[in-house]
């Protein structure tokens, strides 16, 4: 340490705390930024404020007792992580899911991320001032909540995919509520371009600021929406489908430039092409069983590791599973994005107002929970 | 009791007592009615009702809300300035006040219908300017005073394109009195003639009382918490009061310069008291405010002040010469 000077060092620039409570950082994160005037000339995200240890808990817990757990690491998308990890252990154990199972799963996150994405566009732009959109996408967002609800039990945390299938069938109800959601969901675009996407204010808050340009997404792993918006077309769910990805027909929106206009698009769009996966696979959803048959009560997969990558709302997330042959699993790694996100602001922030933080770090929509596990 | 009446309105120091307390009561009644009117505005415009339990409507609510703030703990920062801190709410709060005495509501009740009265307002209403900053500098806090910094910037950029504005409307009517340029809008109201300067007004006017989307110094979501942050109960129930009775103040200056005040529209008063008028696009106005706040996100600092200087005051400023040349030619 050093030592204590009888009086303080007098520089220009001056260190400002962003948080780790404040209204916008959207959980316990921790952004220490070192201030010359109003430019950020370097800023260092500190995390660690919410580990709960979900990977030591993973070494002490059965294969099943650890199925709530990756729900709790990205809340947001509970539904795509705990789909996430039953696709790691039935890719460890070789097991084959019935179709039927395998669209109802699909289903399912793709409406898990519509909600994500609704709940990001809503904090986004409260974070920019503008509190009513926030309203307006949770009102949309309860219906989505509502329909998991009827099949899962739940409406945040999901533990409904079960090794080998799904836990209940889905009946008539939820699936013309899902279609009916979609129509719904579908008239809202315009609402929401003409009073948020054309408003002049917004425009000058997202245009042009904020860039992660594509060798500094590349360098730091940034994934998801956020390495879309520079214009790279990589998305799990076509680089490497799992499930029934592969035979659906969907696009995978791109932007230009990376700022923050370009996310905001990248994620719009994306609730689109999520709504067009649902109807399809609703039409394609065939009758069967919805767990496969044969699957040990004693989930012990045999002795190896796997890494299963999946697209998670917030980019690539994956299962790192090693197992040493019994029931309980030697390691579980997950890999989450937002932990890669947040590293790019370290080359993003310096150089930017302040005032630009707040939005720069609600575009990269990061859940402070899944970094810190 | 009829006869005291008669003597004490009679009496100029008498009719001055008794429009005052009137005025009081007005203005804090209005200040209650306008929170309510917030908070249902923006329930509606949020897809929800807002409140509804207390009292009929809801009306209670603030009342309620009143009270609530009085009963908690007034805590004082340990290394503010005491004087300043105490002084800076009521600072806020008292001359917002003194417009009521010459807004002219009717034909006969400007209180004190000074012959510089748009002056007197305009005078007044700069005070706030200079208790935000006391609040902001008197809380030893970095973030009140950095808001408190930004709020002050904010009103110097914005109070010039006001007075340019209002300076428009009275090369026109060449008097201070807000009585006599009502009556100069008995056969057209003058937003018809001066549109430039009426825009420019209202959107200087959102400005000045530190409303959406010009909001950053009391924005909680940004960096800086807002310069009443380390006011608590009743002292952050004054500049909440201050602010709404300001917006109404403003609005009521809209109304006499642009909108006519308490004339009818092209003079037929349809059989309307002035005061209905007056009130009702008084209020119209307050609730087009309340609209812009729950519609449009915030402008980033920066924008908001060059917003000002490179737009506003050019605009303002061609707009005050050319009603300038248009005068002298006619």
């Amino acid at each position: 340490m050093a030592m204590i000077n009888s009086e303080p060092e007098v520089t220009r620039e001056y260190f400002l705390n962003l948080g780790p409570q404040h209204p916008s950082t959207h959980g316990v994160l921790r952004v220490l930024l070192k201030l010359d005037g109003e430019y950020i000339v370097e800023a260092d995200p500190i995390i660690g404020y919410g580990h709960r240890g979900h990977e030591k808990m993973a070494e002490n817990r059965t294969y099943k007792q650890f199925m709530p757990n990756p729900s709790r690491v990205d809340y947001l998308s509970g539904f795509i992580y705990n789909h996430g990890y039953v696709l790691a252990v039935e890719k460890l154990m070789g097991l084959e899911v019935p179709e039927r199972a395998k669209y109802i799963r699909v289903i399912c996150s793709e409406l898990n991320r519509i909600s994500s994405h609704l709940l990001w566009f809503g904090t986004f732009l409260m974070d920019l001032g503008a509190f009513t959109p926030f309203l307006y996408c949770f009102d949309d967002r309860e219906v989505i909540l509502d329909l998991l609800d009827s099949i899962t039990g739940s409406r945040l945390t999901y533990c409904y995919c079960r090794i080998g299938g799904v836990a209940k069938d889905i009946d008539d109800q939820f699936i013309e509520g899902t279609l009916s959601f979609i129509k719904r969901l579908r008239s809202r675009w315009t609402d929401y371009h003409n009073l948020v996407t054309k408003n002049v204010i917004f425009i000058h808050r997202v245009k042009d600021i904020g860039l992660i340009t594509k060798d500094i997404a590349l360098k730091y792993g940034v994934t998801g929406p956020n390495l879309r918006g520079c214009g790279v077309p990589y998305d799990i769910r076509k680089a490497e489908p799992y499930e029934i990805y592969d035979e659906l027909d969907f696009e995978i929106p791109v932007g230009e430039k990376g700022d923050i206009w370009d996310r905001y698009m990248v994620r719009l769009n994306e609730m689109e092409q999520s709504c067009r996966i649902i109807e399809q696979a609703i039409k394609k959803l065939p009758r069967g069983p919805i767990k496969a048959s044969g699957v040990p009560v004693k989930i012990a997969p045999p002795k190896g590791e796997v890494y299963f990558p999946f697209e998670s709302a917030r980019g690539e997330a994956a299962f790192y599973i090693v197992s040493d042959g019994t029931e309980y699993p030697y390691r579980i790694r997950i890999r989450v994005p937002s932990f890669s996100n947040l590293q790019a602001l370290i080359e993003v922030l310096p150089g930017t107002l302040v005032a630009d933080t707040i939005a720069i770090l609600g575009s990269i929509d990061i859940v402070v929970p899944e970094i810190d596990r | 009791m009829a006869g005291v009446m008669e003597h004490v309105l009679g009496n100029e120091v008498g009719r001055l007592i008794v429009g005052l307390i009137v005025v009081l009561i007005f203005s804090q009644l209005n200040a209650l009615f306008l929170v309510w009117l917030e908070r249902k505005v923006a329930g509606h415009i949020q897809l929800r009702i807002g409140p509804k339990e207390v009292g009929p409507f809801g009306l209670l609510q603030t009342i309620v809300d009143g009270l609530k703030l009085v009963g908690k703990e007034l805590i004082t920062p340990k290394r503010a300035d005491k004087i300043l801190f105490i002084i800076a709410p009521v600072l806020v709060f008292v001359p917002v006040l003194v417009p009521f005495i010459v807004l002219p509501f009717s034909k006969s009740l400007p209180l004190n219908d000074m012959n510089v009265g748009l002056l007197v307002i305009f005078s007044f209403s700069t005070i706030n300017v200079l208790a935000i900053l006391i609040g902001g500098w008197g809380s030893n806090n970095k973030y009140a005073l950095l808001g408190a910094i930004r709020s002050v910037a904010q009103n110097i950029a914005y109070e010039i394109p006001l007075l340019l504005s209002v300076l428009s409307v009275v090369l026109m009517t060449k008097t201070l009195q807000m009585s006599k340029i009502v009556e100069a809008q008995s056969s057209y109201w003058f937003f018809l003639v001066q549109p430039i300067a009426a825009l420019t007004y209202f959107i200087c006017a959102t400005a000045e009382t530190n409303r959406a989307p010009f909001d950053i110094p009391e924005a909680e979501s940004e960096l800086v918490a807002g310069f009443h942050t380390e006011f608590s109960g009743m002292r952050f129930g004054l500049f909440f009061l201050a602010e709404y009775t300001n917006v109404f103040v403003v609005c009521a200056v809209a109304t006499t310069l642009f909108l006519g005040g308490w004339t009818g529209p092209f003079g037929y008063s349809l059989g309307i008291p002035g005061i209905i008028w007056f009130l009702a696009k008084t209020y119209l106005l307050v609730f087009v405010i309340m609209w812009f706040r729950w519609t449009f996100p915030r402008l980033r600092f920066d924008q908001l002040i060059s917003f000002s200087w490179k737009v506003l005051i050019p605009l303002a400023l061609a707009n005050l010469i050319i009603t300038a040349g248009v005068i002298k030619l006619i």
